[in-house]
């Protein structure tokens, strides 16, 4: 049976496009002599921008009016497994590639001055990682998926370990490890699926199957330790601070940006939809868990003395209103989720790099070094302000969308995840405006004495995310209108899917063999 | 009335063009782009509120702002009376006070800067007056609060300046949190953010209750107060009154407007908006009738000993919102509105004097002051008649409001109507108390600076100095248009507010009317006449006096303590618990040690794997046997 899709019709292969011509580009620099850097560099930029504008058909031509997979590109592959080259997307993963294409030509302008060793590896690794990054969102076949999903690992574990700080080695190995314990057990999962639904890895093909009550469980469970390490859902998030800290500024701002988006989406994506009644039924502890993200990652943001650090504590609790907006299973809490995924990315993408364009300068991240940038880097000073107020989720920033959105569908689903993850609203305020008074405001600190301002290409690095930010803020339906579709797709699936089949192990062993 | 949009237009451009183009090209001329804006603004809404006046309304959707699911909420605006009172207020308020900063900021680094913050601000509360739904209310109260923040912490480079205007921030979101949810609870109950459709329908939902975490609570009881937790953070009343003194480290024109005449106002306007809700709950209007008296009377209590010029004027403030809450908690909002209009013209004015006397003298402390009527005739003057106003002497405009809220109070169904009457006149002698005294110790007697310091001493300049002229106007007939019925007025100020928030009925004859007024001037006089015997004619009396309740003086003194209290019991608990149980046990002993532990475990357990594999013959053998013996013997026990 094939399910409806529609075909790409924009006379190109898009998807394969926006994932193979960033890989072609790092391909290339392999034959540039790595003396030459700023050819490597401007050629990076070159490609960055050509995937980006070669997205934009995805943001015009995409049609805001049907659930089913768009742009799809369907090949054959390995016929005897049934592995098919499968591409499509639909509207909770369209942003995120969108926002994956921009966020790498962020990174490549970041990273101008700031890698100075092996630089042509270094911009290999950013453009591998945007091939893989596209890929993940894009593949509608489980293998396809599973390959670009440890792909990622690769350029991220060095970006972490050979650009890294003092301590990277240890921060790299502990993403690796967490990250790949659980996405072992999703790929135990995912093979489950392709003998108990006849010998299939096509994902919409999948979803709709119905599958006992408790193999859903389980494979709920398998699911959910690789999504969950990679959000980072409390408490598997203690990779993600050492990760954030080591890492270079763009490996920071991918990971904030596009990767831990990946453990959202992969609910969004498969969780919800191939296990529907698992997901209602173990609601209660992803709503608990999440806002325990939001309180605890809030209040240990309170005590935190290095400013990257804080940032991605401060990442925890975002993402934990991201998981409680999946999870509260309502219009608003879903689209409010997936809308506070693409905010998170942008606002604390932006923060990453502004701590990356001061780094740069002062070489330290301790909060205590700094004070009174204000007066030294106005225009800096400007653009942090908006960042920080967009992540207190201030009206007219797109983080209040977000989270209003959040807090209303959790309130829905549950009064007292709304009203706690409220709180954590309260104590976001609280270390956000602290970090930034210590950091611009009062006496100037020594060190900062005599800094210069932003240059062009810094501006030039934040101005498209303070742009996004107030779009998403005043009209936000440009981004919402992508998603409502898919949502109410989703949505009724979850909600109206209805099995209490019970299957005994011996009969899943029995359908593997 | 096609161009009410260019009312919160225009300072919205002026700030941008400011922001953009301050710092480079505007510099000390950014002045015009605001003034101009805002002097704009004022003359449409002023052509507004002649519209309104002849039955004018507006309420209409600009565009859909969000919209998820079964959500829909657009930037839309209302224009009624009591819009119309506020655009005026709020315009007024503004023109004069930016052409005083620009006297006042003259020379500032951050000139262009100050104008901009005033311009999004004047925006961000026209926004919050001419909402017609919940949601664009909120971004105007997140929007005039975050302007607070830059203004109060305007000089940041001074650690107090930077800490207060987090502070501000911080404890707004407290109120916030429950406004929010408020918010929520009315989406939920009505389906809609929209003031005509929600304000339509409360009366079919007057008697239901709600499940509300666990405990079933009456539904508007509910939304009241939780809208009410809003404006308690916004209007600075108890438990949330902290920020405001603090607040008095920005610079005074801010003073002026965002913490007097303005946006600390907008919790009374929220309530006064909410009538509706607020008049189903009994619960809620004693809560908050209750809460305004308290904090009136709390504050008017701490303003008699301060020192710091702007800190008792702040106190003041406290005071006379408690006053306007007093108000709606009896159902009298048109009163309370009404002393929310005189009030922004006294108490304006106040703030802008003492600027101009801080703008001469350079400190905030009045014990330094004193003698400076002589230097400063037109500042003492209009000091003179806004303290009047304030003090509640007849004719002037405050005591119209005042005298309002007070027999309604008296008159009113509500069971704690009495009792805060009886608070309301003590406040009432408190009032004029602490204005007069700050009169006497700044401007009368002997100046207790250096001779240098008398030396400085001057007249503002006229852009400061006419500004302050035409507040006076403000402070002394503003209440003209309100006069009661009992002295021979036409109460036309809650008439044309009527159609908004209904008019209580009051209980009493015409006698208990003349004799409520009555107790209150009296008792306002004594307070003028107190204040004269303490600083100017026995001055040895208050040191007397401060030594034989050395205890209440220092508690007062101290502002009860308060502050320490919220130190102690919430933000040093909270950062000792992020550091010694988050970050030092929960993350780094029980969630790093399981995470790290899990590779450990494997590692030992195959370094002991390892060790069984001897490589000697004998102990596989004999392991090997050893299992065989166990399994048959496993199944001869089966």
């Amino acid at each position: 049976m094939m399910e409806q899709v529609i075909m790409n019709n924009l006379g190109f292969p898009i998807l394969s496009a926006l994932i193979f011509l960033p890989v072609v580009g790092a391909a290339l620099i392999l034959f540039v002599n790595r003396s030459q850097e700023s050819v490597i560099k401007w050629f990076s930029l070159v490609i960055s921008i050509m995937t980006f504008i070669l997205s934009i058909p995805l943001f015009t031509n995409f049609d805001k009016t049907t659930h089913l997979m768009q742009f799809v590109e369907r090949y054959d592959w390995i016929p005897t497994w049934n592995i098919t080259y499968y591409l499509g997307l639909d509207g909770i993963s369209v942003l995120f590639v969108l926002l994956s294409t921009l966020i790498t030509i962020l990174c490549v302008l970041i990273s101008w001055n700031a890698i100075k060793t092996k630089t042509k590896e270094f911009y290999i690794s950013i453009l591998i990682m945007e091939g893989a990054m596209i890929g993940v969102f894009c593949s509608l076949d489980f293998f396809l998926f599973y390959l670009f999903w440890e792909a990622m690992l690769i350029p991220m574990y060095l970006l972490i370990g050979v650009w890294g700080g003092p301590n990277r080695i240890y921060a790299a190995v502990k993403f690796f490890l967490y990250t790949l314990i659980g996405s072992v057990l999703m790929l135990v999962g995912i093979i489950v699926l392709y003998f108990y639904a006849g010998n299939t890895f096509d994902i919409l093909e999948l979803m709709t199957k119905t599958y006992p009550y408790n193999m859903q469980i389980w494979l709920f469970w398998a699911f959910f330790a690789a999504f969950a390490v990679k959000v980072p859902m409390f408490p598997v998030h203690t990779w993600l601070p050492d990760a954030h800290t080591e890492a270079p500024t763009a490996g920071s701002v991918i990971l904030a940006a596009v990767l831990i988006k990946m453990g959202a989406y992969g609910f969004l994506r498969f969780s919800l939809p191939l296990f529907p009644e698992a997901s209602r039924a173990m609601t209660p502890i992803m709503l608990l868990l999440s806002v325990t993200a939001i309180i605890y990652g809030a209040v240990i943001c309170l005590a935190q003395t290095d400013l990257k650090r804080l940032i991605a504590y401060s990442s925890v609790s975002h993402m934990g209103f991201v998981t409680l907006g999946i999870f509260a299973m309502n219009a608003q809490g879903m689209e409010g989720g997936i809308l506070q995924m693409l905010n998170h990315g942008v606002v604390t993408g932006a923060l990453f790099l502004s701590v990356g364009i001061i780094y740069d300068r002062t070489h330290t991240r301790e909060i205590a070094d700094y004070g009174g940038v204000a007066s030294v880097m106005p225009v800096y000073a400007t653009a942090f302000m908006i960042f920080t107020l967009a992540s207190i989720g201030l009206p007219a920033t797109n983080g209040f969308i977000g989270e209003f959105l959040i807090i209303l569908g959790g309130f829905k689903a549950s009064q007292l995840s709304g009203v706690l993850a409220a709180t954590g609203i309260i104590i976001g305020a609280g270390y956000m405006l602290w970090l930034y008074q210590r950091v611009f405001f009062m006496e100037t600190n020594q060190k900062v004495l005599g800094l210069k301002d932003m240059d062009a290409r810094e501006v030039i690095t934040l101005l498209p995310m303070v742009v996004l930010i107030f779009w998403i803020g005043i009209y936000p339906n440009t981004f919402l209108g992508f998603m409502h579709e898919s949502v109410r797709h989703l949505l009724e699936r979850v909600n109206t899917g209805n099995v209490h089949e019970i299957v005994t192990a011996k009969n899943i062993i029995g359908f593997i063999k | 009335m096609n161009n009410y949009l260019l009312i919160p237009s225009l300072p919205l451009a002026a700030f941008l063009i400011n922001i953009l183009l301050g710092r480079d090209f505007l510099k000390e001329k950014a002045h015009w782009t605001s003034i101009l804006a805002v002097a704009g603004s004022w003359v449409v809404a002023v052509m507004t509120l002649v519209d309104v006046y002849g039955g004018g309304r507006v309420n209409e959707d600009l565009y859909t702002w969000i919209s998820s699911g079964g959500f829909k909420v657009s930037v839309g605006f209302l224009i009624d009376p009591l819009t119309a009172v506020m655009l005026i207020v709020v315009t007024t308020c503004a023109t004069l006070i930016h052409i005083y900063a620009v006297g006042y900021m003259h020379g500032d680094k951050g000139y262009y800067r100050f104008f901009a913050y005033l311009s999004l601000f004047t925006f961000c509360m026209l926004m919050l007056v001419m909402a017609n739904n919940f949601l664009q209310l909120y971004f105007g109260w997140e929007g005039v609060g975050l302007c607070s923040y830059f203004l109060i912490g305007f000089w940041f480079d001074k650690k107090s300046a930077a800490d207060a205007g987090k502070k501000a921030f911080i404890v707004n979101r407290f109120g916030d949190f429950g406004f929010g949810l408020g918010v929520i609870m009315i989406f939920l109950t009505f389906g809609t953010l929209d003031y005509t459709p929600v304000f339509g329908q409360v009366g079919g939902f007057a008697l239901n209750t709600v499940n509300f975490l666990g405990y079933d609570v009456h539904l508007m009881t509910l939304i009241a107060l939780l809208l009410f937790c809003g404006s308690i953070g916004k209007s600075a009343q108890m438990p949330l009154h902290v920020w405001l003194p603090d607040a008095m480290e920005g610079p005074t024109p801010v003073s002026a407007l965002i913490h007097a005449a303005t946006m600390v106002t907008a919790g009374v306007f929220l309530v006064a908006r909410c009538n509706p809700i607020f008049s189903l709950s009994e619960t809620a209007l004693i809560v908050v009738a209750l809460i305004g008296a308290i904090t009136s009377l709390f504050a008017a209590t701490i303003a008699i000993v301060q020192n710091d010029i702007k800190r008792i004027i702040a106190y003041s403030t406290l005071s006379h919102l408690g006053l306007m809450f007093l108000a709606c908690g009896v159902g009298a909002y048109a009163a309370g509105i009404f002393h929310l209009y005189t009030h922004a013209f006294f108490k304006a004015l106040l703030f802008l004097a003492a600027g101009s006397v801080i703008h001469a003298v350079h400190t905030n402390d009045i014990q330094k002051m004193g003698g400076l009527r002589k230097y400063m005739p037109v500042t003492y003057a209009v000091f003179f008649l806004a303290a009047l106003s304030a003090g509640g002497v007849p004719g002037f405009a405050g005591f119209f409001s005042k005298d309002e809220i007070i027999w309604l109070a008296y008159a009113s169904h509500s069971p704690v109507g009495k009792f805060v009457w009886i608070i309301g006149t003590i406040v009432a002698f408190f009032t004029p108390f602490y204005s007069f005294r700050l009169i006497f110790l700044t401007f009368h007697g002997k100046f207790r600076g250096t001779h240098e310091e008398e030396h400085h001493l001057h007249e503002s300049p006229k852009v400061m100095t006419i500004p302050l002229m035409l507040l006076a106007i403000g402070a002394v007939a503003a209440g003209w248009v309100g006069i009661p019925h009992l002295l021979g007025g036409g109460a036309n100020f809650a008439e044309f507010l009527k159609p908004v928030v209904g008019h209580p009925e009051a209980h009493g004859t015409h006698a208990e009317e003349w004799a409520v007024m009555g107790i209150s001037v009296l008792i306002g006089f004594a307070g003028i006449g107190l204040a004269a015997l303490f600083y100017l004619y026995r001055p040895e009396l208050p040191v007397r006096v401060g030594q034989m309740f050395s205890g209440i003086y220092k508690v007062l003194y101290n502002k009860y303590y308060v502050d320490e209290l919220y130190s102690f019991i919430i933000v040093r608990p909270t950062i000792w618990i992020a550091k010694n149980i988050l970050i030092g046990i929960t993350d780094a002993r029980i969630i790093e040690a399981i995470v790290n532990g899990v590779p450990n475990a494997i590692g030992v357990f195959s370094q002991g794997l390892r060790r069984i594999q001897t490589g000697f013959l004998q102990h596989y053998a004999t392991i090997m046997a050893a299992g065989v013996l166990i399994i048959v013997a496993l199944m001869l026990l089966r």
